[in-house]
């Protein structure tokens, strides 16, 4: 009976993701439909998670096949999406219990500390419990140790995060309404600093009439399946088509079989995002409903779109200059022993129209391309330095794209290295956290005394 | 009961929070809706009385028959409001 329990059902992911949306629908009192449905819901997502990354990591083979035949390096795409479902097989249980406890030290942080963020990105929370559980584990932490300093350090990224952007925030939006609640905020805060740098008297960008039409690529489906298809299409035909039709596509010509291959990692992508997006449908609206509740004058911490109507033009101008410098750092990888890091148009658009965006409101026109540029370089060295702390999930050719988490998993991983006892380890993360603490506090102290209007 | 879909890129991060601002602020005006939140793709295809967005993403699901509703910025809750008493 305590194996069925333990084992079969705690120990089966989709189960005990859809046991929190219960609690949660619980909680709030949801009528008997809300929670049925609600619960199934949480748990196919679930599923549908697995299926995804079941389709994707096929062309994953293939691309990586292809790319090692033409180029003799390695070469890795950043997606979240992908590395966390491919990571749910063996770190499912993990991820799920960072995750939810995660939320619950969010919240105790937001009551008791200065920080008083709720962080509502949920997918981020997700795939950053993902990146601790795989980086823990890969270095020897297991049951209750995991899961207590797991969550200890997802939490408190969860304030962190939002806090170190606030002030940059705050000059993009002009209120304090709401936070930027993302993992790509290291980047974001490398380009306000840029921008702050370089844009002495530089005009907003919002001045400059910039052509509507790359709008189209707002659409991640769109998007991936463009990106993925014009890869596939250059690294088939630098492999040649006798290595593609002889080993790999079983004589189908190779441009075809790019085609496919580029949109069946699209595909693979799409059904991730479907089931992603059922996942939180429920536990994401829970969170909030209870934490407002519980910490009064809670701030919202919201997804990076929430910035890009304050500079639309900085949006565009932002993605385009990330991604011309995503595409120079594939020079330098190799030189540097690196893995090649292919860029991606989704990492590049959210997080370098952001980018763009800070940049801006601290650097006008030559802020958002130099802070951009900034992001573009974070966003290529970063996965490749991440890979070697992810273990045997670093061999599956796709890597975290955005900035956090390669900050967090090249720190939390080399730390764990260096250690040897993972009792120091924990100690240590301990201090470092409230080290980062104290700082953020007395910083914000500092900007309090210069505007008492700051919230 | 009208079907609201919130819209947005990913269809993850403020697709959601818009979702949740529509839903307390059918509340507060004491209507009745069924809301939902999905990306760009699929709400192509998806049935709704009201589809409602930032600008830049909406605009390309205009077809002459959807009731699309373009918000200028998404996290204006007045500006939500405003829109949603307009169309309900």
């Amino acid at each position: 009976m305590i194996d069925l329990i333990m084992k079969d059902i705690l120990g089966t992911p989709a189960i005990l993701v859809g046991l929190f949306a219960l609690i949660g629908l619980l909680v709030q009192r949801k009528n008997s439909g809300d929670i049925v449905s609600g619960t199934l819901k949480t748990v196919m997502g679930f599923v549908i998670l697995g299926a995804g990354a079941n389709v994707l990591v096929q062309s994953l083979g293939q691309f990586s096949s292809m790319f090692s035949e033409a180029f003799s390096v390695d070469g890795v795409i950043p997606n979240n999406e992908a590395i966390v479902a491919l990571a749910q097989e063996s770190f499912g249980t993990e991820t799920a219990m960072i995750m939810l406890f995660g939320m619950v030290v969010n919240i105790l942080l937001a009551r008791f500390s200065p920080f008083k963020y709720i962080f509502l990105t949920g997918h981020h929370t997700m795939f950053m419990a993902c990146l601790i559980a795989v980086i823990l584990t890969t270095g020897g932490f297991s049951g209750a140790a995991l899961v207590i300093l797991g969550s200890i350090i997802l939490g408190s990224l969860m304030v962190l995060s939002p806090a170190m952007l606030q002030p940059f925030t705050r000059k993009v939006t002009g209120s304090d309404d709401f936070a930027i609640g993302h993992f790509g905020s290291f980047g974001y805060f490398v380009s306000a600093l840029v921008g702050k740098a370089v844009g002495k008297n530089s005009k907003s960008t919002e001045e400059i009439k910039v052509p509507k039409s790359l709008s189209f690529l707002r659409d991640t489906s769109v998007s991936v399946s463009l990106t993925m298809t014009i890869l596939f299409f250059v690294v088939a035909g630098a492999a040649g088509p006798a290595f593609v039709e002889g080993q790999l596509s079983d004589g189908q010509n190779f441009l075809v079989f790019a085609f496919m291959q580029g949109l069946t990692f699209a595909a693979g992508v799409y059904i991730i995002l479907a089931g992603v997006r059922m996942l939180l449908g429920e536990i994401v609206p829970a969170f909030k409903g209870i934490a407002d509740k519980i910490v009064p004058h809670a701030k919202p911490a919201l997804d990076c779109p929430a910035i890009f109507p304050f500079a639309g033009n900085a949006v565009i101008i932002g993605f385009f200059f990330s991604f011309i410098a995503g595409l120079v750092s594939m020079m330098f990888l190799p030189l540097l022993g690196l893995k090649v890091i292919v860029p991606g148009l989704v990492p590049h658009f959210f997080t370098g129209a952001a980018a763009g965006v800070f940049g801006n409101a601290t650097g006008g026109r030559k802020g958002a391309i130099f802070g951009s540029m900034a992001n573009g370089l974070i966003i290529s060295f970063l996965p490749a330095l991440l890979l070697p702390v992810l273990g045997s999930l670093g061999f599956q050719g796709t890597t975290f794209g955005d900035a956090d988490f390669g900050v967090v998993g090249i720190i939390l991983g080399n730390l764990i290295r260096i250690i040897e006892s993972n009792g120091i380890v924990f100690a240590a993360l301990l201090i470092l956290l409230a080290l980062l603490f104290f700082l953020g506090s007395r910083s914000k102290a500092k900007e309090k005394e210069q505007n008492p209007d700051v919230a | 009961m009208k079907k609201i879909l919130v819209v947005c890129g990913n269809g993850l991060g403020s697709s959601m929070i818009v979702e949740m601002n529509v839903k307390a602020a059918l509340n507060e005006m004491g209507k009745e809706g069924e809301v939902s939140h999905t990306d760009l793709t699929t709400a192509k295809t998806e049935q709704a009385d009201i589809y409602l967005g930032s600008e830049d993403i909406v605009g390309s699901l205009e077809d002459g028959n959807k009731n699309v509703v373009k918000l200028k910025n998404l996290m204006d809750k007045n500006e939500l409001r405003e829109a949603l008493e307009k169309h309900m």
